[in-house]
């Protein structure tokens, strides 16, 4: 189950003085089973080109293939797509409406065209996942906490069974320990599942901690695509277009500049933590 | 400057009858005082009561039992809400939703024109306000072309425009990217420095509170921490218990701390995490 852009541009205002490209020669592979994370600061093109994958913008230029068939292609399955790669937009929750949790989440599936069994056994799988528990099913979405609302709206889409889980800032927001919870829970869904998850996202601190790729765009291109610790030791270039690394790389930079033997290329706190550990002959 | 003793807020849900049929306190009895000229962050997770709390301020919600008072006038009494809602003003989370007219020294002057504001004192103050946030070259834009941080800004010049002594922030960078969230925390730092502007911030980074002169930490209606931030962030497991967190070299200190290396109590920022490694290692 692969994701090919091939040469994506995205156009506005096509052959008049507004012409403006917001995607630009966008090439990118998205095999199975991978976490990424998807990063560049407002206005760089990252809502638009998750709105490429799963067909709900039409790129000016280029094609797009799904396992091997070109999206634009006169008989493909538009719809097959949009269940296969769920897209979960910021503040999902505003998305809520029916009377019901359990009614909201077979929503996505019964519009699909499954069947009820199959779709109440795929909500139920679902709302499992997020960490909604039985005594909600029946509750009103609009009687949750914030936290609970946005694990709802996941699971909505996550109900589709989608191969690829596209997710929008799926953490604005919420407080820390929410955060926390929403991240592990995708890391859980990607390990179990097998799914691959694609994590839009502004904190460097998160992506650290949670994928294994990152996509950087910039002015509508990508600029970067590689392991987080790759990325991160592009620092200048990062800080140049309003992105930046962990806190824990930078101070882990300066003690190594100072001359001490630190590694530079900690990227989470638990790695600074044993690095120092060891410098001082605690472990 | 503001002041609110013994206060408690109950939201109070009747079903069709009028009949109650649940009451939930947001604030329980609640007593502090704000000091004319600080720079005050409020904590909390979510549905802790932080936002009810700011409602309070500029008279957006009464209370149920207690008395607010905001310089020297109690929210209470309706003849006075004009001086409170100039002395206290509120900017907060939506970027888009907080901005009212379609050029942007137009919305800026909106605030002191409805409350007759003489045409030459008007645009003196708005003058004044584009240049204290750094908007004046954007003055005759159209605010639908600005950045989230830049349309905060102008949220935060309409504030200013009303010659507040208060300003108070409910999570004014939550939908913001880095760059955006620097831009609107650095201009409300230098209100409250220049112009000794009152500064109530409420925020979910921890980052954010670092530099405040005072710290409040709220959790299910109570205030159940407050001091100066480096006294808050020394007690990490207690923050942790309140779904909140620590910038990373804070709990990164905290843990080499606990791992028996000679640091200080509480690590706010690189300068300082360096600076101790570097001491241990001299001697």
């Amino acid at each position: 189950m692969s994701l090919i852009l091939d040469n994506i541009s995205y156009i506005y205002g096509k052959a008049t003085a507004f012409e403006t490209y917001a995607l630009k020669n966008v090439n990118l592979a998205i095999p199975d089973g991978e976490f990424i994370g998807l990063i560049g600061h407002t206005g760089s093109g990252k809502s638009t080109l998750i709105q490429h994958m799963n067909g709900l913008v039409k790129a000016t230029e280029g094609n797009i293939y799904f396992n091997g068939a070109d999206i634009y292609d006169k008989d493909f399955k538009m719809k097959e797509l949009r269940r296969k790669v769920g897209l979960v937009f910021q503040y999902p929750e505003h998305q809520l409406f029916e009377t019901t949790v359990i009614r909201d989440v077979l929503f996505g599936p019964k519009n699909m065209g499954m069947e009820q069994l199959d779709a109440e056994l795929a909500a139920y799988g679902a709302l499992k996942a997020v960490g909604v528990g039985e005594d909600l099913l029946d509750a009103s979405p609009f009687e949750l906490s914030g936290g609970q609302k946005r694990r709802v709206a996941i699971a909505g889409v996550l109900a589709c069974k989608p191969d690829i889980l596209i997710l929008d800032e799926p953490t604005a927001g919420l407080d820390p320990v929410g955060r926390i919870e929403i991240l592990s829970l995708l890391k859980q869904i990607h390990e179990e599942q097998k799914i691959t998850v694609i994590l839009v996202s502004h904190s460097m601190e998160d992506v650290a901690e949670y994928v294994e790729r990152i996509i950087v765009m910039n002015d509508g291109e990508v600029v970067m695509d590689d392991s987080p610790r790759v990325i991160f030791e592009r620092e200048e270039e990062l800080k140049a277009m309003g992105l930046g690394v962990p806190q824990v790389t930078r101070v882990c930079r300066r003690l190594h500049s100072l001359g001490m033997d630190i590694n530079p290329d900690c990227i989470t706190i638990d790695e600074a933590e044993q690095e120092i550990k060891k410098k001082f002959g605690l472990v | 400057m503001v002041n609110f003793d013994q206060v408690t807020f109950e939201y109070i849900r009747r079903d069709e009858e009028g009949n109650v049929e649940s009451i939930n306190k947001a604030l329980d009895d609640i007593s502090l005082d704000i000091k004319e000229g600080d720079f005050v962050v409020v904590l909390g997770a979510n549905g802790s009561g932080k936002s009810t709390f700011a409602k309070h301020i500029n008279a957006l919600l009464e209370p149920t039992e207690g008395i607010v008072t905001v310089s020297g006038y109690n929210t209470k009494e309706e003849d006075k809400l004009l001086q409170i809602r100039e002395n206290a003003g509120m900017v907060f989370q939506n970027p888009d939703n907080q901005i009212v007219a379609s050029v942007i020294e137009e919305d800026v002057a909106f605030g002191p024109e409805n409350i007759g504001v003489p045409t030459e004192e008007m645009w003196k103050r708005v003058e004044h306000a584009l240049e204290k946030t750094g908007m004046t070259a954007y003055r005759e834009k159209s605010p639908n072309k600005l950045s989230g941080g830049q349309k905060q800004r102008v949220a935060i010049a309409g504030v200013l425009a009303m010659r507040p002594k208060c300003i108070i922030l409910d999570e004014p960078t939550a939908m913001l990217d880095p760059v955006g969230r620097n831009e609107v925390i650095s201009t409300v730092k230098e209100l409250n420095k220049q112009e000794g502007i009152t500064v109530i911030l409420i925020t979910h980074y921890m980052q954010e509170a670092v530099d405040a002169d005072f710290c409040y930490v709220m959790n299910k209606g109570n205030v159940v921490m407050k001091g100066k931030p480096r006294e808050i962030f020394a007690k990490v497991e207690e923050l942790k218990q309140y779904k909140l967190d620590v910038p990373q070299v804070t709990e990164l200190a905290y843990r080499l701390r606990k791992a028996g290396l000679d640091l200080p109590e509480c690590v706010l920022s690189e300068d300082e995490f360096t600076e101790a490694i570097r001491r241990l290692k001299c001697r």
